[in-house]
């Protein structure tokens, strides 16, 4: 018997001891086996309380969640969201795919801000073969990211009001965003998977008169953010429903690793854009960083409809600077990434989502980790959600926002 | 009529038999008309309006027919029954909901000889028959043994039996001030009120009780169980309520329903609010009401029902403890205050 | 003053949309009511909107330029690209040259149904042989038929637009759609 530690129990592990079964019929056996198969939590009988599962298939969970939720009454006791119906193994599938071929895969872990996903990961390849885009391709980078940026917080502004029962913003929501898509698929050639960022720079330029067009559709998502503020925003009910409502303290929210929004919502001064600024153009504009001192549900909204408006603007900046040059830089036609490790992480629509890529001169990646903010995100979800009532949950789940494909990656 | 009556009445066929399947299919007509009318109107139209898009477009000319396929599409489905269910109170839930909107209807007038039935305890009956759909949605979501349909029935019991005591003291309001339970009285008080000796205007309710009219209005959108009202249903969160095991007939039964109240509701407060089948400057019993009083009433309760939806489209929904704060502690008082100022001042002048 | 209350004036945001979508026209002709072209709503299929020119619809092959390399099926992230050729002997360029080595192709096909419409294989492609089409309306009742062969492919190439011209200050030159000779 080797003195090695089972990581399970701490003990030693070996021969283990013969336990006297407590189940006395096959009928007792098949009624534990029920239970236990039904939720984790379920493994004795129980006597009080309801154990409301949100399954996979439910309209308030942005897709395939599931949310146990323990609740006495209309009150929740303990809830857990157990992940992972959406796991597509992204992190494995790096391992075999080249550079590009990966580019096109991550854009479908964020599938609403799809081109955010690109950028970190060409970053942190670009760190690894020390290669820095021109300016051009930086700035058209950084453009595409905010527009990325407000079509996925646009949706979130109208999607908040459809979980709480407000039908309208989310059809304006989608009619705005079109514009925003429009854009970037004349000039990626996608709407929602663009597929344009490359190791060095982007694909191609811009198309002629995007950027007078781009400067409209912002000019018209300003005015949805205003119209967004007053039908929404301003509604006492939707008031009454977010203020106070979930409410996560700055230690918190940053013991539990939140990001983006959700962070500065509870008053946390924390953005990337301008903190950790590496290959983009955010020095290059004069921008705010919103942050608001509640930490409520209605917090959360207010710093993302914000954000939409100020991304309106660096967008308008950064068009007005636009550099001309190239947009590619010089790297060779097969790329192989030199050996080493790196890291970047970006202010994505969701979060912070970073790489780390660790490469061997391959072809492949050798391994990638995928950061993403949404699964750092629902990790506060048990401890915000006791003790609130039922409605609240879908409150406070849609103020968090995730995207499924973001969590499970 | 008599030619009419005359070969049924010849054949041995009783009067008040045909009088009675006369009222039974008017009424269901009367039920299903506006119903169709205001789901397409307002459910399928005007909500798509105010969110920039255009609704049903294909199935008949701009989609006046979508209803007619709703119905035929939900007509064949399978009428599920859950395993765990209790199967009789499930089967009839739906039809106690409609039962109780049939008997709304018949206490509607719709010209002074134009009614169903003239009962002189007119609104009180459709206030009391009102309450009974309250069962029939805790049939519902009790017999659904689904715990979605559990929470929203339990919901929906706390939020229509909250809401019955503000609709029915703005209710009051006007009965003080008409002087009468009998909806046609009510409706003709109106037509006689007199402004500085002009009678020809008369006087819809609603200069007076406005703070019952805002109430009754309220208190419809809850019972009605809309937005910003509709946590029994909270598509969101508990996936329809108590309507979530219903299937195929039974949904569309429901479902009609829902509309059918919501046009009876607004019928209602146009008899008492705004002045019910009488149009201005001309005499309340003029035969001609009879003619065009059901096209007025139809016409105002289109107008009323028109609020209803755009509130609808408009605004998110409470949670229900803020719910039952609103109704017991800003609506009742507000209603009882009304009633206490319509008192005094009908004593008074 | 006292404030509006934000209900009464969410009231009017929808009553402004609504007013916007019924009566869009300007003019005397506004009080007719005219939805169908307030509403931001396109009825497809009997309206529909013209993607834009670097649309990633349906790819097209020029077959002449293709030199059955196979970059493009190598590096396609889900190989639905399937290439066949054979080397075939031209006749020298000049009289009492070499013959040359030629690859011909015997079959490009890809496969709709796997495609991912990433646009690496028209990227990657050496020869300018592969381009995008904004095409999208070419949906099958069998999977089987959305593997479009090679006359297919080419048959795409009548569908691809020219490429759009750049904005000012960037420094590439906009690339040619090979003419398609008319057969």
């Amino acid at each position: 018997m080797t003195d090695t530690l089972d990581p399970r129990t701490g003990g030693p592990t070996g021969p283990r001891p013969i336990i006297e079964s407590t189940v006395s019929s096959q009928e007792q056996m098949r009624y534990i086996g029920q239970q236990a198969a039904d939720a984790r939590l379920n493994v004795e009988i129980e006597t009080e309380g309801m154990t409301l599962n949100m399954g996979p298939q439910h309209p308030a969970t942005h897709g395939t969640l599931r949310l146990v939720a323990k609740l006495d009454g209309e009150q929740v006791v303990s809830a857990e969201p157990i992940m992972g119906y959406m796991h597509r193994g992204y992190e494995k599938l790096t391992e075999v795919r080249t550079y590009p071929q990966v580019t096109t895969l991550v854009n479908r872990i964020d599938w609403l801000g799809s081109f955010a996903n690109e950028v970190p990961f060409i970053l942190a390849a670009e760190q690894l073969m020390e290669i820095e885009a021109p300016p051009r391709a930086k700035w058209i980078r950084t453009i595409l990211f905010e527009l990325s940026r407000i079509s996925n917080i646009a949706l979130f502004l109208g999607d908040m009001g459809v979980q709480l029962g407000a039908v309208t913003p989310v059809f304006l929501a989608f009619r705005d965003r079109e514009f925003v898509l429009n854009q970037v698929e004349a000039v990626t050639g996608g709407r929602f998977h663009p597929n344009f960022d490359r190791i060095g720079g982007l694909k191609d330029d811009l198309p002629a008169g995007w950027i007078e067009e781009t400067k409209a559709v912002m000019v018209k998502m300003r005015a949805f953010c205003d119209e967004l503020e007053t039908l929404l925003m301003g509604n006492e009910i939707f008031q009454a429903r977010c203020r106070g409502i979930g409410v996560i303290p700055p230690a918190v929210a940053q013991e539990y690793g939140l990001s983006g929004a959700n962070l500065r919502a509870s008053g946390v001064d924390w953005d990337m854009r301008r903190d950790n600024n590496y290959g983009m153009a955010y020095d290059e504009c004069d921008w705010k960083v919103w942050t608001h001192p509640d930490g409520d549900s209605y917090a959360r909204y207010w710093v993302r409809l914000q954000e939409t408006r100020e991304a309106t603007y660096i967008v308008d900046q950064l068009l007005d600077s636009m550099p001309s040059g190239p947009i590619m830089a010089k790297v060779p036609r097969i790329i192989k990434v030199p050996a080493g490790e790196a890291y970047v992480a970006t202010e994505n629509p969701l979060g912070a989502m970073g790489y780390y890529i660790v490469s061997q001169g391959e072809l492949t990646p050798f391994r990638v980790k995928i950061r993403s903010a949404s699964f750092s995100n629902m990790s506060v979800s048990p401890w915000v959600l006791k003790g609130v009532f039922v409605p609240d949950i879908i409150t406070i789940l849609a103020s968090l926002y995730f995207i499924l494909g973001d969590i499970d990656r | 009529m008599s030619s009419v009556l005359a070969p049924l009445l010849a054949v041995g066929i009783d009067d008040w038999w045909v009088q009675t399947v006369l009222r039974v299919v008017v009424g269901l007509v009367a039920l299903l008309l506006p119903a169709g009318t205001l789901v397409y109107l307002f459910l399928f139209k005007m909500m798509s309006f105010m969110q920039s898009r255009l609704g049903p477009m294909e199935a008949g000319p701009y989609g006046s027919l979508q209803l007619l396929a709703e119905v035929g599409k939900w007509l064949q489905k399978e009428d599920i029954f859950p395993a765990k269910a209790d199967k009789y109170v499930f089967a009839l839930a739906p039809f106690v909901v409609l039962i109780s909107t049939f008997l709304l209807v018949l206490v509607l007038p719709g010209g002074p000889d134009a009614y169903f039935v003239n009962l002189d305890v007119g609104i009180y009956f459709a206030l009391a028959v009102s309450s009974i759909s309250v069962i029939g949605i805790l049939m519902a979501g009790w017999a659904s043994a689904s715990k979605y349909a559990l929470m929203g029935g339990i919901r929906a019991a706390g939020q229509l039996i909250a809401y019955e005591l503000p609709l029915v003291l703005a209710v009051l309001g006007v009965v003080i001030q008409a002087e009468s339970l009998n909806m046609n009285t009510i409706v003709a008080r109106q037509a006689e009120w007199e402004i500085f000796g002009i009678g020809a205007f008369g006087m819809p309710f609603i200069v007076t009780q406005f703070l019952g009219f805002a109430i009754f209005m309220v208190a419809i959108q809850a019972e009605l169980t809309q937005p910003p009202f509709d946590m029994p249903v909270a598509e969101s969160e508990i996936v329809t309520g108590y309507l979530t095991e219903y299937s195929g007939i039974r949904f569309l039964l429901f479902f009609i329903g829902e509309f059918a109240t919501a046009g009876v509701f607004s019928a209602i407060g146009a008899v008492l609010f705004l002045g019910g089948w009488w149009v201005p400057f001309i005499d309340p019993t003029n035969n001609i009401f009879n003619v065009i009083g059901p096209l007025v009433l139809a016409g105002k309760m289109i107008l009323l029902a028109f609020f209803i939806f755009w509130f609808r489209v408009t605004f998110p929904r409470f949670r229900e403890d803020q719910l039952q704060r609103l109704a017991w502690k800003v609506l009742v008082p507000l209603a009882l205050l009304n009633i206490f100022v319509t008192g005094i001042l009908k004593v008074v002048f | 003053m006292p404030q509006i209350p934000g209900m009464i004036k969410g009231l009017g945001v929808t009553a402004k949309i609504f007013l916007q979508t019924v009566f869009p026209v300007r003019g005397w002709k506004t009080i007719i009511p005219a939805p169908s072209i307030g509403a931001h709503t396109v009825q497809y299929p009997r309206e529909k909107e013209a993607p834009p020119t670097r649309a990633r619809g349906v790819i097209a092959l020029h077959e002449e330029n293709c030199t059955a390399c196979m970059l493009c099926a190598r590096e396609c992230p889900d190989w639905c690209i399937y290439i066949e050729g054979h080397k075939e002997l031209a006749p020298p360029r000049r009289a009492g040259g070499k013959p040359r080595q030629k690859n011909k192709l015997d079959r490009f096909d890809i496969d709709f149904a796997l495609c991912m419409y990433c646009g690496i294989c028209v990227e990657v492609c050496p020869f300018e042989a592969l381009f995008w089409s904004p095409e999208y309306e070419f949906s099958e009742p069998r999977i089987a038929d959305l593997l479009h062969d090679k006359a297919r492919l080419a048959d795409w190439m009548e569908t691809v637009p020219a490429f759009t011209e750049y904005e000012a200050g960037a420094e590439q030159k906009v690339k040619k759609v090979p003419e398609i000779e008319a057969s």
